[in-house]
């Protein structure tokens, strides 16, 4: 039985509406298996590739290079099994004539974040997908929910998943009392109360990782599995000339040398990313909250906590980039965990190796 | 995603919100309420486009109407500024300068200076600026250059509801007088824009669309039709970059010059008349500075030297548009590709 | 003579006149040599007005000035020495050299500035009027304008809106007679400046500026009547300027021996002392000490202010703003 696959332009982060073709990384004709990168696709904010979610034989390029499209705009038809050009052309001619740019209808905008006061401060989150142990996406230093873009529609497949911004950052409120871990892992458990949540799988990026590891170790009940990427909190070093630097800049080209230290591939680091960090740093109360998080991680290049005793408490799984110039990937090295080092990768990992990074987290969340 | 609001709400919720943080803050201006001793509302108008809208009742006392003394109000509020108020003071429309020029040009911005750094001034000025409503010569001028001229002034022209925010933030908390540059065809304009406050620092043009072939600098509501000619040109294989200078005093002229270093092509687009202006200015900082990374003539696309015409017929020929923007890239394009 | 002072307002009053003749008459002397850059526009003559009026104010009242500025400045208590640096342009003068004669300020002393723009001051003092208004304070504002301000639509401007907002600010115009070369009985077209109080709806009066006792009373009444939150207020004080529009005027334009005469029946201080002595409220020993002690102050701030170091070149392209990246 043959199945006739559209493969449509996808909705990176909340406010994408379009992208634009970048170029065909696969062409006519090939075989294509899930998980591979189809084509590159552009938006103001950031450059990635789309990558297939079923395999198939790629048999129709419909979008083109420079082709700028609305989100859910078909770009290729995959075919895994027999289907001849009559029937790829009524499947092309059938969308065309259904799709509606969602940009077009206000009530097609899809899910939203949420905001709310949550244990004494605003905080934002944003939910996709239903059932199971619902799993909590914790940012790093300086980032927001959207650092988990390329993963949180794919990790919802199976389960409840939460991304929120912890205080100080995003759209959660700016002002820290302390702007120490307990604080941050504070938050993180109030929201969980909030939602009703008594147990959960974290999963935490760099500084979000130390408040994961943070928060079982205040709460280890709360804990159904830790998956930590590029984690502060596993060994000694960090990058004390980065934090300096991205606390300090205070525009584009100021920002731009720190930011391009979180990422191997440099054309990730695209200008309206950062111009968004600008406007984020920018808000009242930013300054303050990321000087007081940086005091709090780091004291010049070396870390102040050391959370690997709580490592066995629970299931725990440690990722990371080689490349990575910010904490280096030799921390992920006598964990008493499962640890996968992605080689070619920087400290966005979850940004620059999605796809890898999805599959190991939802195959480590599926097993606990 | 934040929300979006217009430009006009934009900035009056710079205003709520500066005015909320800091009680020195206040509003003077010709009918900024509207209503003053008048039988019927108050707050009646909320400035002549609406802008100030609704402050009134939420600050008592803090918004007043000033009688049709454009000196008397605007030098009240650079008195103001010297007694350690700031003071927001709405010249409605920019072309008004004729009658206050006085209290700005030999008042506000000498008085450090010729004070000896002893006086602070944090006035801003809140103006109207711009062609496009049919407004004819007295109610549509883009002076701009008049003020960026006066050294003591900074000069403010947002040209979205972001930085309008921003920028007025940050021109209530500075403490040298400000000339806030409001392009009226923008009031509408929607744009997302955070709750909080936040400012836009001064001095730093702001990179709409990154390019290599050729460098549109411009600001106000020209950086529009700037991004959709770079649109149009892309579509061509010309890959512009866009720069919006926000403020034009002080200039960011390291942007300006970094980018035609790497582009080797300048374009400048300016609402304002072509005579002793921005455009002529820039054209010639890059000459003197970046010469040797020109590849080709410098092009200005400005107003022509005339008043604002009053027909839309005339009008429209007399603002600068996409297709004029496009042409003159294409002729730089052309012109260094000949003497390639 | 009604308005009763204490013989210690009376030496203080009688000291500020005196400074002011002072700095003027030696500046008369020194700016013919040649010493002092550009315009100086000198005070001489109508000292009575400036001590008269400043004597109701303290530090948090301002006062803004006109180009004829020096005896408003040494009144409201702007340093002597600092006025004679910045007059000779030396980096030590209160304005660091930047300014000179015509923009002499110091707003700590609530000193907004003598102003080269004429009636530029009136808006200006509407403004820290206004401001002492939104802070709830009862300080006062004043402004110092010639007869030929009075004809300027900044003055109108200023005193309709200090009107129509009830503000507490006192409008003096100075009417020496003349706006430099033209006479004031030509171009103020009413008879008094003082009537044109009528038409911006607040009260006006003419009194004779040589008499320091006159100015005294009714600008005593005038900042009463604005402190007590009564709204603003216009004082036309009749005066003569002893020397030109500026100096180097040859003043042509006046009658042969007007000011001559003028100096010799009318002159504020010969007034002062006379009247001051006869009542026997001051001793002419008291008031010769302080000439003393006046000449001396004078005479010290020329020699400093000589030897004073000019501005230097990096001075240029300082204090144009606060931050300017």
């Amino acid at each position: 039985m043959s199945q006739i696959h559209t493969l449509t332009m996808p909705k990176w982060g909340l406010s994408m509406t379009e992208g634009r073709v970048d170029a065909w990384l696969k062409q006519e004709g090939e075989q294509i298996n899930k998980g591979d990168e189809v084509l590159d696709v552009e938006t103001d904010k950031i450059s990635s590739s789309v990558e297939a979610p079923f395999s198939g034989v790629l048999r129709r390029q419909v979008a083109q290079p420079d082709e700028t499209l609305a989100v859910g705009a078909l770009l290729a038809v995959l075919v895994d099994g027999e289907a001849d050009e009559a029937e790829i052309d009524a499947v092309v001619e059938r969308f065309q004539a259904e799709f509606v740019a969602s940009a077009a209808s206000e009530q097609a905008q899809g899910p939203a974040p949420q905001k709310a006061e949550v244990g004494g401060r605003l905080l934002r989150w944003f939910e996709l997908g239903e059932g199971g142990t619902p799993l909590v996406l914790v940012h790093g230093f300086g980032g927001d929910l959207n650092n988990w873009l390329f993963n949180h529609p794919a990790l919802a497949a199976e389960r409840r998943v939460i991304a929120l911004d912890l205080p100080g950052h995003g759209e959660s409120a700016k002002t820290l009392e302390h702007g120490d871990l307990d604080e941050l892992s504070g938050a993180v458990l109030a929201l969980l109360d909030h939602l009703d949540i008594t147990r959960a799988h974290l999963a935490g990026h760099s500084m979000g990782g130390a408040v994961c590891l943070n928060l079982a170790r205040l709460a280890p009940q709360r804990v159904a599995s830790l998956s930590l990427i590029a984690s502060v909190g596993l060994g000694r070093e960090i990058n004390g000339d980065y934090l300096r630097g991205f606390v300090e800049a205070a525009n584009r080209n100021g920002l731009k040398p720190a930011m391009s230290q979180l990422f191997a591939d440099q054309g990730m680091v695209t200008r309206q990313m950062l111009e968004d960090m600008l406007k984020f740093k920018r808000l009242e109360g930013v300054d303050a909250a990321l000087r007081l998080l940086a005091a709090a991680i780091a004291d010049g290049d070396q870390q102040r906590h050391d959370l690997r005793g709580v490592i066995a408490q629970q299931p725990t799984l440690v990722l990371w980039g080689s490349e990575d110039a910010i904490i280096p990937a030799s921390h992920a090295q006598g964990v008493e965990a499962e640890a996968v080092v992605l080689p070619g990768v920087g400290h966005m990992v979850q940004m620059e190796a999605a796809e890898q990074i999805n599959q190991l987290l939802q195959d480590f969340v599926r097993k606990h | 995603m934040a929300r979006k609001i217009s430009y006009q709400q934009a900035i009056n919720e710079a205003l709520a919100q500066e005015m909320r943080r800091d009680s020195t803050v206040f509003i003077i201006g010709e009918d900024v309420a509207g209503g003053a001793g008048a039988p019927g509302e108050q707050d009646a108008w909320g400035g002549v486009l609406g802008v100030t809208k609704g402050l009134y009742h939420q600050f008592p006392g803090r918004v007043l109407d000033a009688p049709l003394s454009e000196i008397g109000y605007v030098g009240a509020a650079v008195g103001a500024a010297t007694q350690g108020l700031r003071p927001v003071c709405e010249l409605m429309f920019v072309d008004f300068a004729g009658c206050c020029l006085d209290q700005i040009l030999n008042q506000a911005a000498k008085f450090r200076y010729m004070f000896g750094g002893k006086a602070v001034t944090p006035l801003v000025m809140r103006t109207m600026v711009g062609a496009g409503l049919r407004a004819a010569a007295q109610h549509s001028q883009m002076l701009t250059s008049l003020w960026t001229h006066i050294p003591g002034l900074k000069v403010v022209c947002p040209s979205s509801p972001y930085d309008a925010k921003g920028l007025l933030i940050q021109a209530i908390r500075d403490n040298d007088p400000v000339i806030f540059c409001e392009h009226k065809l923008l009031y509408s304009m929607q744009g997302e824009v955070p709750e909080e406050l936040y400012t836009v620092p001064f001095g730093e043009a702001n990179y709409l669309r990154d390019g290599d072939d050729i460098t549109l600098v411009t600001y106000g509501r020209m950086v529009h039709l700037a991004m959709e000619a770079a649109n149009n040109l892309a579509r061509q294989g010309i890959d512009c970059e866009v720069l919006d200078l926000r403020t034009t005093s002080p200039l960011d002229e390291d942007s300006i010059l970094e980018s035609v270093e790497k582009t080797g092509r300048l374009v400048v687009i300016d609402e304002a008349n072509p005579r002793c202006s921005l455009a002529t200015d820039i054209s010639a900082l890059v000459a003197q500075k970046a010469f040797a990374a020109l590849k080709g003539p410098i092009e200005m696309v400005t107003a022509p030297h005339t008043p604002v015409p009053f027909s839309d017929a005339l009008e429209d020929l007399y603002i600068p548009d996409a297709a004029k923007i496009e042409a003159a890239v294409r002729k730089v394009m052309d012109a260094s590709r000949s003497a390639a | 003579m009604s308005t009763q002072l204490s013989s210690e307002q009376l030496l203080h009053a009688y000291e500020v006149m005196r400074t002011i003749r002072a700095f003027e008459e030696r500046l008369h002397v020194e700016f013919a040599t040649g010493e002092i850059p550009g315009f100086v526009h000198l005070y001489a003559g109508e000292e009575a007005s400036a001590a008269g009026v400043m004597a109701h104010l303290r530090d948090s009242d301002c006062i803004a000035s006109n180009h004829r500025g020096h005896g408003h400045c040494i009144a409201k208590g702007v340093d002597v020495y600092g006025m004679m640096a910045e007059i000779y342009g030396k980096k030590t003068g209160v304005c660091g050299g930047k300014g000179g004669s015509m923009h002499i300020a110091d707003l700590s002393k609530g000193m907004l500035g003598a102003n080269g723009i004429v009636g530029a001051g009136a808006p200006l003092v509407a403004g820290s009027a206004l401001a002492a208004k939104l802070k709830g304070r009862d300080d006062v504002s004043v402004v110092f304008f010639g007869d030929g301000a009075s004809n300027e639509g900044a003055v109108f401007e200023a005193m309709n809106m200090a009107s129509v907002m009830n503000l507490a600010c006192i409008f003096v115009a100075e009417n020496n007679g003349y706006a430099e070369a033209t006479a004031s009985k030509w171009s103020v077209a009413c008879d008094h400046i003082a009537d044109r109080a009528a038409g911006f709806g607040m009260p006006g009066v003419t009194i004779d500026g040589y008499d320091f006792f006159a100015v005294h009373e009714a600008a005593g009444a005038a900042v009463e009547r604005a402190r007590s939150g009564q709204g603003p207020s216009l004082i036309e004080v009749k005066l003569t300027r002893y020397y030109g529009h500026f100096e180097g005027d040859a003043q042509t334009y006046r009658a042969p021996d007007e000011v001559k005469n003028l100096r010799e029946t009318r002159d504020c201080l010969l007034q002062f002392r006379n009247k001051t002595t006869r009542a026997g409220l001051l001793s002419a020993a008291q008031l010769d000490a302080i000439d003393g002690r006046v000449d001396g102050l004078i005479e010290d701030a020329v020699r400093r202010a000589k030897a004073d170091p000019k501005p230097q070149p990096a001075d240029l392209l300082s204090d144009v703003y606060v931050s300017y990246p």
